[in-house]
């Protein structure tokens, strides 16, 4: 008896956790039917909000603990079914922008997107009835939303280029907008795409850095230094004082951009300042103006600090490679690198007497480098000094033995 | 006064160790005078600068680190910070070169003068073994400073190994301690260079220099018949006197070459990086790496380099053999065939060096 | 034999064989020693006594105030020692790995900073804003004496 009674205790117990268990009947009732009416179940497995114990009624409404279809999915229980695409952003936004709500699950999550997205050029077309821009959906998925900072997700740092190039790189889908679709095209090939993309370098910015998240517009003509100077600061400054930003402004000519570009720069190289062929300078400043005639000299002082550099750094590496101490030297040199790259970072100021000042420090520490290199390779020849003298020690030892040799064969009768 | 000393620290000695009759026996020790004496005076060179190289190395040895990581350091080390490093260092490597251009001439001497004919056979088997044990100084002490060309030139040398059927690959792993050449390699190539080879050179050097004092210097076969009618010279002092001049010489020519012309460090080894174009092994090794480079790629149905590495095996094993192969020389006959073949050997090897050097082969 | 060339009995006179033996005895010594020497100043150990450089003396106790940094030199390449507000000694790489400038220490953000493209990095050498893709390599450092050693982690 008392068997039949710990066996029947056990079976309950056993089973209370089965009977305890939430009843989804969209889960047990999709994930049997085909193709589009399953994706859903599949891609949710994985989903952020399923972390949370979010399901589908979370969202969609209804009530899932019923086995009819029809009670399961009534709107007086609350079912709102999918949302067309213009009701999305507002859909995804009675949580998200609702800082109470959000606080329930993740309190360090930002609840502005929504309020941002509207002030965007995707949120203000959508606001005209263009359902063809980006919303929430396009850009996070819709079942499998994996959070930002997770690196499969569509919006992680190095995946946004291309899931910005999803519409901006289609001719046919952006065609009536009259912007450009080669954005992408050539940021892969920039100084910023390939760190980026090619070696996952976080610290290079992707289309949202410049343009923004949701709130995405690209940067007025009059902000765009202050963009690129988040990250270039020191030029961004030096610019804003130089003689270029007041005719920058009335031109209403982008700033930064002008020289170096927007999607696909490129990393710049002392051929961009002077006055040859092809530098920036010469695409306003014409031959015989003040301006051509401070590129060519401006990019004169840069040269000559650049030729005393490689100079320096040949004459310590011959040094080195033929054996002699020169670590004092090569650690000066680095000295002189770093006020070649402050040299080019003072271009900015567009000022020749500024760019001298920071050059001519530059040529005194060169010089200095020089001279211990030259020091090195003297020593070289300090020893050849040095055998001379032994090489006369020798020699007259070697006389001496000559000389005792013809004696010693005298003594034997040799000779 | 010093006469008297001398007489009473050999006498002590005698008393316990019979030195009076080796001494007696080396003062009657006699140089033959002829035509080809010039060349009695290349054994003994080879014998000075292997000295040279034994004490540059000792010294050598007390900085030096036989790790893939403070290897070519430590040879900046030298070279930079320890006094007069630069000047041993420089020595050193010149010295090796110099060392082995004398002794091919000692053996291409010996060679064509057939000195190994009998009782001089094993004479010349230990000098063999002992230019073996030579060039095996040669390859591994090139390693040593772990420099780009040093790395690369141990990889392509260590890879024709390779080409050697059955024991060719157990014996490259061998060789370079791993399939690749690697820190492991260095630490192998140090073992070798100073544990290994010395000690087996020391042996058969004794060996080669104790036959030598015993059976005399040999004449060429032409002017055997009037060996006792040749005039001859006594090794002690005066023989000795004239080798201690071209001693002299020597030290005065590594010094200048070493102030003059310094061995470069070079670049530190990068095991990743892509190998130099013209990877070029040391002169001496050039004429067999020039033949491979040449050979076709295949010989017959056998693989050309197996069949060059396998002929360059053969010629070894027959260089050792030399005086039980030369028959003519055996019965006391002229052997021009073996005097061609010295000939054709010579030119062989200059030739080939020459191209490795001159032509861009391939 | 004939006395005028100076030979007695078939040698050279006494004087000139003794000038000779001199001659040669002096000139071997001076060889000697010309050989000696450098082998003698070459086993005394040099004044680095150290090939592969793993450690440097950075600077003094005391030479530092709290929340202050300074450049030292590390082999060829320049070092960062900072003195935390804490007292305790910290010390990196000043290589930035941007485009290699020499960083520096900013008291005023605790934190370094690099002057060629505003990258800041925390005191454990981590990137925290700016074009830099690498932290800084962090050296370890030992306080000996008086003196403070930095040396490879």
């Amino acid at each position: 008896m008392k068997q039949l009674i710990l066996c029947v205790l056990a079976a309950l117990f056993l089973a209370t956790p089965a009977l305890a268990e939430k009843k989804d009947t969209c889960v047990s009732c999709h994930r049997d039917l085909d193709g589009e009416m399953a994706a859903p179940v599949q891609g949710m497995q994985g989903d952020v909000h399923a972390q949370y114990g979010l399901s589908c009624a979370d969202c969609h409404g209804g009530d899932p603990t019923q086995e009819d279809m029809e009670a399961s999915m009534d709107p007086r229980r609350g079912y709102r079914g999918a949302p067309t695409v213009e009701q999305i952003p507002e859909f995804c936004g009675t949580c998200h922008a609702d800082a109470a709500t959000i606080r329930k699950f993740k309190p360090g999550l930002r609840v502005d997107q929504l309020e941002l997205y509207w002030t965007s050029v995707h949120g203000q077309q959508h606001q005209k009835g263009d359902w063809k821009v980006a919303q929430c959906v396009s850009c996070h998925g819709v079942h499998g939303i994996l959070p930002g900072s997770d690196p499969r997700s569509p919006v992680y740092p190095t995946n946004v280029p291309r899931t910005c190039a999803r519409c901006h790189s289609d001719a046919g889908l952006m065609a009536g907008y009259r912007i450009p679709t080669d954005q992408f095209d050539k940021y892969r090939t920039s100084v910023h795409g390939r760190p980026l993309l090619e070696k996952g370098v976080r610290g290079a910015p992707a289309c949202n850095d410049c343009h923004g998240n949701h709130g995405a517009a690209p940067p007025g003509v009059s902000s765009v230094s202050n963009v690129c100077g988040q990250c270039h600061p020191v030029n961004s400054e030096l610019l804003k004082q130089s003689p270029h930003q007041k005719p920058f402004e009335e031109m209403g000519v982008a700033a930064c951009e002008s020289c170096h570009g927007n999607h696909g720069i490129q990393r710049p190289t002392d051929d961009m300042l002077g006055a040859e062929e092809g530098s920036a300078c010469t695409s306003c400043h014409e031959r015989g103006s003040r301006g051509h005639q401070a590129a060519e000299a401006m990019r004169g002082a840069v040269d000559g600090l650049k030729a005393k550099r490689d100079a320096a750094e040949a004459l310590i590496l011959r040094a080195e490679q033929a054996g002699m101490e020169v670590s004092q030297a090569k650690f000066d040199l680095n000295e002189v690198g770093n006020a070649l790259t402050k040299a080019r970072a003072s271009v900015h100021a567009f000022s020749l007497v500024k760019l001298e000042e920071t050059v001519k420090e530059g040529e005194g520490l060169a010089d200095g480098t020089r001279r211990k290199g030259e020091q090195a390779i003297a020593e070289l020849q300090f020893r050849r000094k040095g055998l001379g003298v032994s090489l006369v020690i020798i020699l007259g030892v070697a006389v001496a033995l000559f000389f005792k040799i013809r004696e010693m064969d005298r003594r034997r009768g040799l000779r | 006064m010093e006469a008297k000393t001398r007489s009473k620290v050999l006498d002590w000695l005698d008393e316990r160790l019979q030195v009076q009759v080796a001494l007696s026996f080396l003062a009657k020790k006699v140089v033959p005078l002829h035509r080809h004496s010039i060349w009695y005076y290349f054994g003994g060179m080879a014998l000075f600068l292997f000295s040279v190289q034994v004490v540059t190395g000792i010294l050598l040895l007390l900085y030096y680190r036989p790790t893939a990581e403070a290897a070519f350091e430590s040879v900046q080390f030298i070279v930079t910070e320890v006094r007069f490093g630069w000047l041993i260092r420089s020595i050193h490597s010149w010295s090796a070169n110099l060392m082995v251009a004398v002794l091919f001439v000692h053996m291409l001497s010996v060679f064509l003068l057939k000195a190994y004919r009998k009782p001089r056979e094993l004479t010349w088997v230990t000098g063999v073994l002992l230019f073996f044990c030579v060039l095996g100084f040669g390859f591994s002490g090139y390693l040593l400073p772990w420099n780009t060309l040093a790395f690369f030139a141990t990889k392509v040398g260590t890879e024709l190994v390779n080409t050697v059927p059955v024991v060719g690959q157990p014996l490259l792993i061998f060789l370079r301690g791993g399939e690749d050449v690697t820190g492991a390699t260095l630490t192998r190539f140090f073992g070798f260079h100073v544990a290994v080879l010395p000690m087996l050179t020391a042996l058969v050097l004794a060996l080669h220099l104790l036959m030598v004092q015993f059976q005399g210097m040999s004449v060429p076969p032409s002017m055997q018949g009037q060996e006792d009618r040749m005039k001859k010279m006594p090794f002690f002092p005066n023989f000795l006197l004239r080798d201690a001049l071209g001693w002299l010489v020597a030290l005065g020519l590594l010094a200048a070459l070493a102030a003059v012309f310094p061995w470069e460090l070079g670049v530190k080894a990068d095991p990743f990086a892509p190998a130099p174009a013209g990877i070029k092994p040391e002169w001496y090794f050039m004429f067999m790496f020039q033949t491979l480079k040449l050979a076709p790629s295949h010989i017959l149905f056998l693989e050309g380099e197996m069949v060059v590495f396998l002929f360059f095996g053969l010629c070894g094993l027959g260089l050792i053999l030399v005086p039980f192969l030369d028959v003519w020389s055996r019965r006391g006959e002229r052997s021009p065939l073996f005097t061609a073949a010295g000939i054709l050997m010579i030119v062989y090897i200059a030739t080939m060096t020459a191209v490795g050097y001159l032509v861009k082969v391939g | 034999m004939a006395h005028g060339e100076g030979l007695l009995n078939g040698r050279p006179a006494g004087g000139r064989r003794r000038f000779l033996n001199w001659a040669l005895g002096g000139g071997a010594v001076g060889l000697a020693g010309s050989v000696f020497y450098p082998i003698l100043q070459f086993v005394l150990p040099p004044r680095l006594s150290e090939a592969v450089l793993a450690s440097v003396v950075a600077g003094k106790v005391g030479e530092l105030a709290p929340n202050t940094g300074k450049i030292f030199k590390f082999g060829s390449k320049p070092g960062l020692l900072v003195r935390l507000p804490s007292g305790e000694y910290k010390a990196f790489s000043a290589v930035c790995s941007h485009l290699q400038c020499t960083v520096q220490y900013r008291g005023d953000l605790s934190q370094i900073w690099c002057a060629c493209h505003n990258g800041h990095f925390n005191l454990n050498g981590e990137v925290l804003s700016g074009p830099p893709p690498a932290p800084l390599e962090a050296y370890s450092v030992a306080v000996r004496g008086d003196e403070i050693v930095v040396s490879k982690a």
